[in-house]
């Protein structure tokens, strides 16, 4: 009888949406895929944070390393910096981007809260970060020996972004520490 | 005019470019600069939910407009400005998304649901023949009275 089946198509047509809907309320509208996903780490040629020497790509890679894009502005930075330098402590090793910054303010903040990075890239005018597509800070970004952007992580990465995310793919990429 | 309200005036008269949040470029051809409205407007803010990049303060945004503006000046053609873009933020910074792969659906979604919607109506409307020109189901005297009815809320006015 499909005439009495046609007065559950509202019933229906309700139950889909409801669906889609209540499936939408877990997005993170935030979350973006990054463009760069599984392609290589853009050129750069930009100074070292620390000292007077240039920094470029092939500086960077050959090793599995997390790239922190972090700035003295950044309030969450400041709440995922003590992570960071456990991380690296424990032998992970991580790249520090300082995103449109100011290099006495930045070198102040490792001074005082300590470095957990290998070296810090001084991206000033953001131009690295423009070509990484990074929109805000802190992001963390996944690259592989080859020099190739594997997982990008928007906002702060702590001990639950690491333990589910982050490190096992740290470590199925053959990653260093971290244990 | 005395002098406090003299300055009064002067302060009020000089705040306005303090509440302009979108810097201006020179562009050296208008057209260029026809060109960089169009785009901004059509670019996405990756920071923001719902706004293009002429519309938010965000500073990823003002990034953005500067790129566009220096590309734009370098002789880049929209096409290429806007491949620039979705290789560094992805789809996500077209508000006008091209046709095909992931958004497929999304451009023929309307037209679909419109020859559904017409199909329907058209289904639903061919089995009451007349339906519109349909008897009101009133008699002559009926219609009478509420001709004289409506007519008495007239009068009352």
């Amino acid at each position: 009888m499909p005439a009495r089946l046609k007065l559950f198509l509202p019933l229906i047509i309700f139950a889909v949406l409801a669906v889609f809907l209540v499936k939408g309320l877990y997005l993170d509208p935030q979350e973006l895929p990054s463009a760069l996903i599984d392609r290589p780490l853009p050129a750069f040629t930009l100074p070292a944070l620390d000292s007077d020497r240039t920094l470029d790509k092939a500086a960077v890679t050959g090793k599995v390393a997390l790239f922190n894009v972090w700035a003295t502005w950044c309030i969450t930075c400041r709440y995922e910096h003590p992570f960071l330098t456990q991380l690296s402590q424990r032998g992970v090793l991580i790249y520090g981007i300082n995103y449109k910054d100011d290099d006495a303010a930045a070198d102040k903040w490792l001074q005082d809260l300590g470095n957990p990075y290998k070296a810090v890239i001084a991206d000033r005018d953001g131009s690295l970060g423009l070509d990484l597509g990074v929109y805000g800070a802190p992001e963390t970004y996944l690259v592989d020996a080859d020099g190739v952007v594997r997982y990008r992580q928007v906002g702060v990465v702590d001990e639950k972004v690491w333990d589910d995310v982050l490190g096992p793919l740290y470590h199925q990429l053959g990653g260093e520490g971290g244990q | 005019m005395n002098l406090p309200r003299l300055l009064l005036l002067c302060c009020i008269l000089f705040t306005a470019p303090v509440y302009a949040v979108v810097e201006t470029y020179d562009f050296s051809d208008p057209a260029l600069e026809q060109r960089y409205l169009d785009l901004s407007q059509e670019l996405r803010c990756p920071k923001c939910q719902n706004q293009t990049i002429a519309d938010s303060n965000a500073p990823i945004a003002a990034d953005l407009r500067k790129q566009l503006y220096l590309q734009l000046e370098a002789g880049a053609s929209d096409d290429e400005i806007r491949q620039y873009m979705v290789d560094r933020y992805g789809e996500f910074v077209r508000y006008r998304p091209r046709f095909g792969g992931m958004t497929t659906m999304l451009w023929l979604a309307p037209g679909v649901l419109l020859v559904m919607a017409a199909l329907v109506a058209w289904l639903s409307l061919r089995r009451r023949p007349g339906a519109a020109a349909r008897d009101t189901g009133l008699s002559d005297e009926e219609r009478q009275r509420l001709k004289a009815l409506l007519g008495d809320g007239d009068r009352k006015e």
